[in-house]
């Protein structure tokens, strides 16, 4: 199939950016988006320009390094990432515009590569648990509820890719540190850190420049891992706790 | 403005889910305020000596416990408090997320947000301005339209809604109301931290829904009636 690429295109995180057209022909349905982004930078390096930065790792849809705006939506039309969309989904003759997650707490290092350290800080904040390492701890000495371990490895899918920041108008994490949030707080383990680790995160993420949440769901929508707003609550629901423990 | 340091001495109370729960706290205030407003208005349906009766008693509530207007002014009072908790949050969580994403996309589609949701800032815009119109009209100038009477609570009203535009200003007014409504209950649910799990969602959208159609519809029932000429003076 033919398509028109309509690229953010941007040297560095100093230079103005704009939006490129570039025609493509002979995609495969079968290709990935991220496979079709390869071929059109061998036709890019085969003219001597300068080939669309992206990023991506796995490939498998598990890393969450892979992200980007396809036709205004994060990781384009299927719930799935950026590397898993495959181009059946697109038709011939369809015109698709790629932008970088729009965040000025994500700024775009090149073309669509964004910095999203912002994260890592929010974890480096709160999103862990303290734990001796060493030989593995005796399995029965901390018994979990069934239903509290289901919803802690459901939420726990969190890959952090940055989508629901991407979807949300308000540019806010939310989603993501309610999965994070919730994943640690329904285990015991994630008990005596439990306030602290939600003021700090909450904190983090206003300081990065994220905005605040007004619950309309876009993230949900867009997350890959189908993370359900469900999270937001909790994380709302852990902040009042700690503001009642005098955090 | 993404930084690269962590956050030192984080608190709780600085962040901008605090500021999202004093919103849902006003809000909740507003939700019980016009669901009694809304009920007061329906008096009109009894006739002029119900209804002025009824505002009457407004003022005379909890004598003589309290003085005359007593009860009124501390609902004024706790009114204006909420009113300015909820503006003052919004227009600084609105600044937040202007901020937020500066540049913007050139393609952006809406995939799971309602109608509702993305009006509630300019919808709010909207009732604040309505509210300094209906405080005009009806309570601080009383300013009668068509040049009647101004003292008698009950042909104040009649004689504003057989005005065909006052009617008009009023209904659009509700649509926004029952708008901010729809959304605003579900969002302060969510914001308290009441919805969990699937089921608890579910509910708090619906009790949007009920409280959107009951208020608002409530409140436009008079209006309507008054333009069709079923009360009258």
């Amino acid at each position: 199939m033919r398509l028109t690429l309509k690229i953010w295109r941007q040297p560095d995180a100093q230079t103005k950016g704009a939006m490129h057209t570039y025609e493509l022909d002979g995609v495969s349905e079968d290709m990935s988006f991220l496979e079709m982004l390869d071929v059109l930078n061998e036709d890019l390096i085969s003219k001597g320009e300068d080939p669309v930065a992206f990023d991506s790792d796995c490939r498998e849809g598990i890393c969450g390094m892979c992200g980007l705006m396809i036709n205004g939506q994060a990781h384009g039309p299927e719930v799935t990432t950026t590397c898993q969309l495959h181009m059946r989904s697109f038709k011939d003759g369809d015109e698709v515009v790629i932008e970088p997650w729009r965040a000025d707490a994500f700024p775009v290092i090149k073309d669509l590569v964004v910095d999203r350290g912002a994260f890592d800080r929010i974890i480096q904040a709160g999103g862990f648990i303290s734990v001796n390492t060493g030989s593995a701890p005796e399995a029965h000495s901390v018994p979990v509820p069934r239903d509290d371990a289901t919803r802690a490895f459901n939420v726990a899918t969190c890959i952090g890719c940055g989508a629901c920041v991407a979807a949300c108008p308000n540019g806010s994490a939310s989603l993501f540190m309610g999965a994070k949030v919730t994943h640690l707080g329904e285990l015991p383990q994630g008990q005596p850190e439990r306030d602290a680790r939600v003021v700090g995160m909450v904190a983090q993420h206003d300081a990065e420049g994220f905005g605040g949440c007004t619950n309309i769901g876009e993230c949900t929508a867009a997350c890959p891992k189908e993370i359900p707003l469900d999270v937001i609550s909790r994380l709302n629901w852990d902040l009042h706790a700690a503001l009642r423990h005098g955090h | 403005m993404a930084t690269t340091t962590l956050v030192t001495g984080a608190r709780a109370s600085r962040s901008t889910i605090t500021l999202k729960l004093l919103m849902a706290a006003s809000g909740i205030v507003f939700i019980l305020f016009v669901l009694l407003h809304m009920y007061g208005n329906l008096k009109a349906f009894a006739g002029h000596d119900a209804y002025n009766e009824y505002a009457h008693h407004l003022r005379t509530l909890g004598e003589p416990m309290l003085p005359y207007e007593g009860f009124l002014w501390i609902l004024r009072a706790a009114l204006i408090v909420a009113l300015v908790v909820h503006a003052y949050s919004a227009f600084a969580l609105w600044s937040r997320a202007s901020k937020a994403r500066t540049q913007k996309y050139v393609v952006k589609r809406n995939l799971a947000s309602s109608f509702s949701s993305r009006w509630m800032r300019w919808g709010g815009v909207t009732i604040l301005l309505f509210l300094v119109w209906h405080l005009l009209n009806f309570t601080v100038g009383k300013v009668n339209v068509t040049g009647g009477a101004t003292n008698d609570p009950y042909n104040l009203l009649v004689d504003t809604f057989d005005t065909w535009w006052m009617t008009a200003i009023y209904l659009v007014a509700m649509f926004a109301l029952g708008m901010h409504l729809h959304h605003g209950t579900w969002s302060a649910a969510q914001t308290l931290g009441l919805t969990n799990n699937a089921r608890a969602r579910r509910n708090a959208k619906t009790l949007g829904w009920i409280l959107a159609v009951v208020i608002a519809g409530g409140f436009s029932l008079v209006p309507i009636f008054v333009l069709a000429g079923v009360i009258t003076k």
